[in-house]
């Protein structure tokens, strides 16, 4: 299958960027979005021009470190799937395909379609640590879980923190991924003694670095490849609401 | 103080405002609802309750200034919210597709606008009474204290054009609420996945219910029915 992709090319933080047309001829249907962009790229460099620069890591969907904007859909309009888990197979013979990075200001290029999510991982450091018992191991069923709980803390837990909430929301808004994180912790007895003070500094935290407000769009949970529900945005909600009723100072 | 200011300050918070004041105006939207499909009644039944309302100008305007200050919080976190989130993605997509379609959640923004100016108008209309063709204002007649309300909309819809914008704002109220009532639900923290699903569909039937029913009204003066 031969496309057409329209990529975006900026050479560093500072440079205005630009959409540049290559072709891809001879795309398998059996490779996936990465792996194009290989055969591409080993094509740029023997013509001696720039590889398009792109992250990834694991590429079996686990990581988060991929992820682009695909179509105007980040990960593509493939639902449940990362960057590097979706195939050529999704795509027909002769179309052209959009390719830009996510856009948020809170997430700024690198270079072409890469960028410092660096802003995720503060979120995550100023929910600082749980308390936990030192010492040795404890009896793996010491601790009961309510079964419901802790599938919904699992659930909330599969998020790979790959920005795709905040490229697909309207707002840029980073609520999905904040939320996850509220509610993996916030559900389980272990989360529990610092449950309120950590959804006051991590919504701060995440305010402070310019992401949007949620609008209850759902368009996030849609475009999320571990279909993390918009529940997680309603939990943080009430949690930061009794936060406000502890009336700790931070 | 501090806690208020930073509660004030983040998106959740702001959000909360939202949610808190679009609680206070979607009550007062249905029951003002209630109030003038009396208008089927007949025209002493609007009259009358329009006297009731009139004769007592302490609860009015009681009423009137919570209902200003629910506006001025929806809007001031409006505006708040949608400059942030404007910034938050200073540089826009060459391409974009969505996997949601539905148009209710796209127009929060611009019928929110359209139904602002709705209520501009719609006060100048009636309650100030600025429209052509002589609005007649509530006067003691025969020490009666009396209301013409009934006369007033048949006379402030003589216009087809007046109806015509009545009848677009009320779509766009309608939508409004299809998404907002729910996802003021979710604001306030009532994220139960069984809730949910009753939430969605009271929103819904919110809307229509607001929509159908105000549409009614103009609709059956211009098709001659109220006269
Ligand atoms: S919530 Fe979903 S889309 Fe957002 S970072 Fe986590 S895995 Fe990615
Ligand atoms: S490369 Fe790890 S999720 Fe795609």
């Amino acid at each position: 299958m031969n496309l057409k992709l329209h990529v975006w090319r900026q050479k560093g933080p500072k440079d205005k960027g630009r959409f540049e047309t290559y072709d891809a001829t001879d795309v398998l249907e059996d490779m996936s979005f990465l792996e194009m962009l290989d055969v591409v790229n080993d094509g740029l460099e023997a013509e001696g021009r720039e590889p398009i620069a792109f992250e990834s890591d694991c590429r079996e969907g686990i990581c988060g470190a991929c992820g682009c904007m695909i179509n105007g859909q980040p990960h593509g309009h493939k639902a449940r799937t990362t960057t590097c888990q979706l195939h050529m197979r999704e795509f027909s013979d002769g179309d052209e395909i959009v390719i830009e990075p996510f856009r948020a200001k809170a997430f700024p290029v690198i270079k072409d379609l890469v960028v410092d999510r660096s802003s995720f991982d503060r979120i995550i450091q100023s929910g600082g640590f749980i308390t936990a018992r030192s010492g040795s191991a404890p009896d793996a069923n010491a601790i009961p879980v309510a079964k419901v709980e802790a599938d919904r803390a699992f659930d909330a837990a599969t998020c790979i923190g790959c920005g795709a909430c905040v490229a697909s929301c309207p707002n840029a808004s980073a609520m999905l991924f904040t939320g996850a994180k509220i509610t993996h912790l916030g559900l389980l007895p272990q989360g529990q003694p610092e449950r309120y003070l950590r959804v006051d500094k991590m919504v701060s935290q995440m305010d402070s670095e310019d992401f949007g407000h949620c609008g209850n769009f759902g368009e996030c949970t849609l475009a999320c490849p571990k279909s993390i529900s918009l529940d997680v945005i309603a939990q943080m909600n009430t949690d930061y609401i009794t936060a406000q009723f502890k009336g700790r100072d931070i | 103080m501090s806690w208020l200011s930073r509660f004030l300050r983040s998106t959740i918070g702001q959000k909360i405002v939202m949610a808190a004041s679009g609680l206070m105006l979607v009550g007062f939207v249905l029951a003002h609802m209630v109030g003038n499909l009396q208008i089927f009644i007949g025209a002493d039944a609007l009259n009358t309750y329009a006297a009731m309302m009139q004769g007592n100008q302490g609860p009015l305007w009681v009423a009137r200034l919570g209902l200003l200050g629910a506006i001025g919080a929806h809007i001031w976190s409006a505006v708040k919210l949608t400059i942030a989130a404007k910034g938050a993605r200073p540089v826009a997509y060459k391409k974009r597709s969505w996997f949601d379609e539905r148009y209710a959640v796209r127009t929060m923004r611009v019928g929110g606008m359209i139904v602002g100016a709705f209520i501009v108008f719609h006060l100048l209309h009636f309650t100030v009474g600025y429209f052509e063709g002589g609005f007649q204002h509530c006067a003691d007649i025969n020490g009666v204290f009396t209301c013409f309300a009934y006369q007033n909309v048949i006379g402030g819809f003589a216009n087809p054009l007046v109806g015509v914008f009545y009848i677009v704002a009320q779509v766009f109220l309608g939508l409004h609420l299809t998404h907002g009532v729910w996802s003021m639900t979710r604001t306030l923290g009532f994220g139960n996945p069984r809730f949910d699903l009753i939430a969605r569909k009271v929103a819904m039937v919110v809307g229509l219910i607001i929509t159908i029913g105000n549409c009614s009204i103009p609709v059956a003066v211009m098709a001659g029915y109220l006269n």
